[in-house]
């Protein structure tokens, strides 16, 4: 930031500091009882949302990105694998949304590496707080940011064609998992927010394996054709439950083994890579 | 919350922080009284943040103690972190947002229900002089500006203990006496200030007692008074009207003056450091009946110009300077102040 230049100015126009309010405003020792966990994390929600509110540029990800998504891969594919694009859109509109999701999970890392490079973070570890409710600010900003997506891609999906059986309710079912796993997908990339050293290697991380688990899965084409070894892989990607979970969920019909499938490896998820983020966060 | 009137703020043995071959903080010794300004004094590189970050709960040391207000800062780390507030070398708020989002944010992280947050918010704005700048994000804030809201952070809740890393560093005098004045008053209030600085103006102004450090270890501790008396009050500059004189104006110094006289590379100017007490003594021999250490600098210096004139050396220009920070390095070192980049983590 080059603001150096005009420091000078605007300091000489900058009010004296008051002594004696200063002094009343110290001499008020009275403490509150510490926020719950909740209250902290709620907080911490806030100020994501605020930092959306500063720099609205940074819903791009949200919206044109998952707009280009949907546009291009329906169109590239649609032909060729469906026959029609129109056909294809009822198939792929589900993957196309948890992939856009599961990726734009990873910013969350980016986010959280950012921070620690300036001098905030080290002001949230120092005050007496429920430690992870840092994180979890982080991830309650991020829900809305994947709820935005999902809006989004639905919107266009419906625009282009999509008619989920499902009906509402499906469709509602359908995001609300998807929330629920991206919410504990993204403590993968908290933690590794912490544990690299810059921006462009927390991107790389993400990007070496966000593309083979979204791409190595069921969102463009059914697993049948792929070989055994590639099926044993998509076989046990989680996000390819997920993606048969929403697929289910918006066609209207619950699959309850699928949904199972996600709930456990959400929380898996959170116990392990909540417990690594917390445990790097301390030592930090 | 309780406070312990008794006991001190801080008190660390054998502190000892490595990061890979470096011992960024290797064996600290402290005893921070409570109620009054503590400076650190030492030069970039030296182990100062690293030892504020072990202090305020954001490292973890690698062996010896540490304890503030009696909690230790590893077992106790929550116990510590509700009565310490750390601002740091770098603005520790949130540039995105504005100086009221931070102070609420903040407020509210500490327990108070939004209207009060927002109240302090306005109370601290306004005794800061930011009351203009409230709705404007950090980081279209200036130097001064930013050290105001991040002390003010800082004092949301009044702490007990509060790390001020190098406040003034980078800011202009006039924004630097007035982070002095907030400073004062702070401690008038009655919390412990611990302040780490490169400059010994700022711990002369501020501190009672100063501790330097230098690659990781205290070299020296005391109050000012001791902490000079054992580096020297300070050093007189002299230009001399005639380069042939200097050797005459050099014993003079030395005889009057219990001092290291060193010649400059300006064939004219000579200094001389005085007041170093033993250090001198121990050389200076054939000094004056008067112990010249006794005096303070300045009767020294008047005392050094009226012996000058007397044996008709013309003195053009003279000035009497404050030990700078290189000068107490040399004496205490015997190395000058290293400007290495300060470890971080």
């Amino acid at each position: 930031m080059t603001t150096a230049p005009t420091t000078d100015d605007r300091s000489a126009e900058l009010a004296p500091v008051s002594s004696e309010s200063l002094a009343a405003v110290l001499i008020a020792k009275e403490r509150p009882p510490r926020p719950s966990a909740w209250s902290a994390s709620l907080t911490f929600g806030w100020r994501a949302v605020l930092k959306i509110k500063h720099v609205p540029e940074q819903l791009f990800d949200v919206t044109i990105f998952p707009i280009m998504m949907t546009l291009m891969f329906t169109y590239l594919f649609g032909g060729a694998l469906a026959g029609s694009t129109s056909e294809y859109l009822q198939f792929l509109l589900p993957g196309i949304m948890v992939m856009s999701v599961v990726m734009i999970t990873m910013y969350t890392g980016v986010s959280v590496n950012t921070d620690i490079e300036k001098g905030v973070f080290d002001r949230f570890r120092t005050l007496p707080i429920w430690r992870p409710s840092t994180m979890v600010g982080y991830l309650l900003g991020d829900l809305l940011r994947y709820t935005l997506a999902s809006l989004v891609i639905l919107t266009v999906g419906l625009i282009l064609g999509f008619r989920p059986e499902g009906g509402a309710a499906g469709v509602l079912a359908a995001i609300a998992l998807l929330l629920v796993f991206s919410f504990a997908f993204s403590w993968v990339w908290t933690m590794f927010g912490l544990l690299l050293r810059s921006e462009k290697s927390v991107m790389g991380v993400s990007m070496m394996v966000l593309f083979p688990a979204t791409f190595l899965s069921n969102v463009f084409v059914n697993p049948d054709t792929m070989p055994g070894w590639l099926q044993a892989f998509v076989d046990v990607n989680p996000i390819a439950h997920l993606v048969a979970a929403v697929r289910a969920l918006m066609a209207g019909s619950w699959d309850t083994g699928e949904i199972s499938w996600v709930l456990i490896s959400s929380a898996a998820f959170v116990a392990v890579f909540g417990t690594l983020t917390m445990r790097l966060y301390n030592r930090k | 919350m309780s406070k312990s009137t008794t006991g001190p703020a801080i008190e660390t043995s054998g502190l000892v922080k490595t990061f890979g071959e470096t011992r960024a903080v290797d064996g600290i010794d402290l005893v921070v009284p409570a109620g009054s300004v503590y400076g650190v004094l030492g030069p970039n590189g030296a182990g100062k943040t690293t030892a504020v970050k072990l202090l305020a709960t954001l490292l973890r040391p690698d062996g010896g103690e540490a304890r503030v207000f009696g909690h230790d800062v590893l077992r106790e780390a929550d116990a510590v972190r509700s009565r310490v507030s750390l601002t740091g070398q770098y603005a520790s708020v949130d540039e995105d947002l504005t100086g009221t989002e931070n102070l609420v944010l903040l407020g509210r992280l500490l327990g108070h229900r939004k209207p009060a947050a927002r109240e302090r918010a306005a109370q601290l704005l306004e005794a800061f002089g930011l009351t203009d700048a409230a709705s404007r994000q950090v980081k279209n804030y200036s130097g001064g500006m930013r050290r105001r809201i991040d002390i003010a952070a800082s004092i949301l809740n009044t702490p007990d203990l509060l790390f001020l890393d190098e406040p003034t560093t980078g800011l202009d005098p006039r924004s630097r006496n007035q982070v002095w004045d907030i400073v004062r008053a702070v401690v008038a209030q009655g919390t412990t200030v611990l302040l780490t600085t490169q400059y010994l103006d700022e711990a002369d102004q501020l501190a009672s007692r100063i501790a330097v450090i230098d690659h990781g270890k205290v070299i020296a501790e005391g109050t000012k008074g001791e902490l000079k008396a054992s580096v020297g009050a300070g050093a007189i500059h002299l230009r001399l009207r005639d380069a042939a004189q200097r050797p005459e104006a050099e014993k003079v110094l030395l005889r009057t003056l219990d001092a290291q006289v060193q010649t400059d590379p300006d064939p004219v100017a000579l200094t001389a450091r005085i007041g170093a007490g033993t250090v001198a003594g121990a050389w200076a021999a054939d000094r004056t009946e008067t112990a010249a250490a006794d005096l303070g600098a300045a009767d020294q210096a008047a005392r050094a110009l009226s012996e000058l004139t007397a044996a008709g050396i013309t003195v053009d220009s003279f000035s009497l300077g404050q030990p700078s920070l290189d000068e107490v390095f040399l004496a205490l070192t015997d190395h000058p102040a290293t400007v290495k980049e300060e470890a971080s983590a």
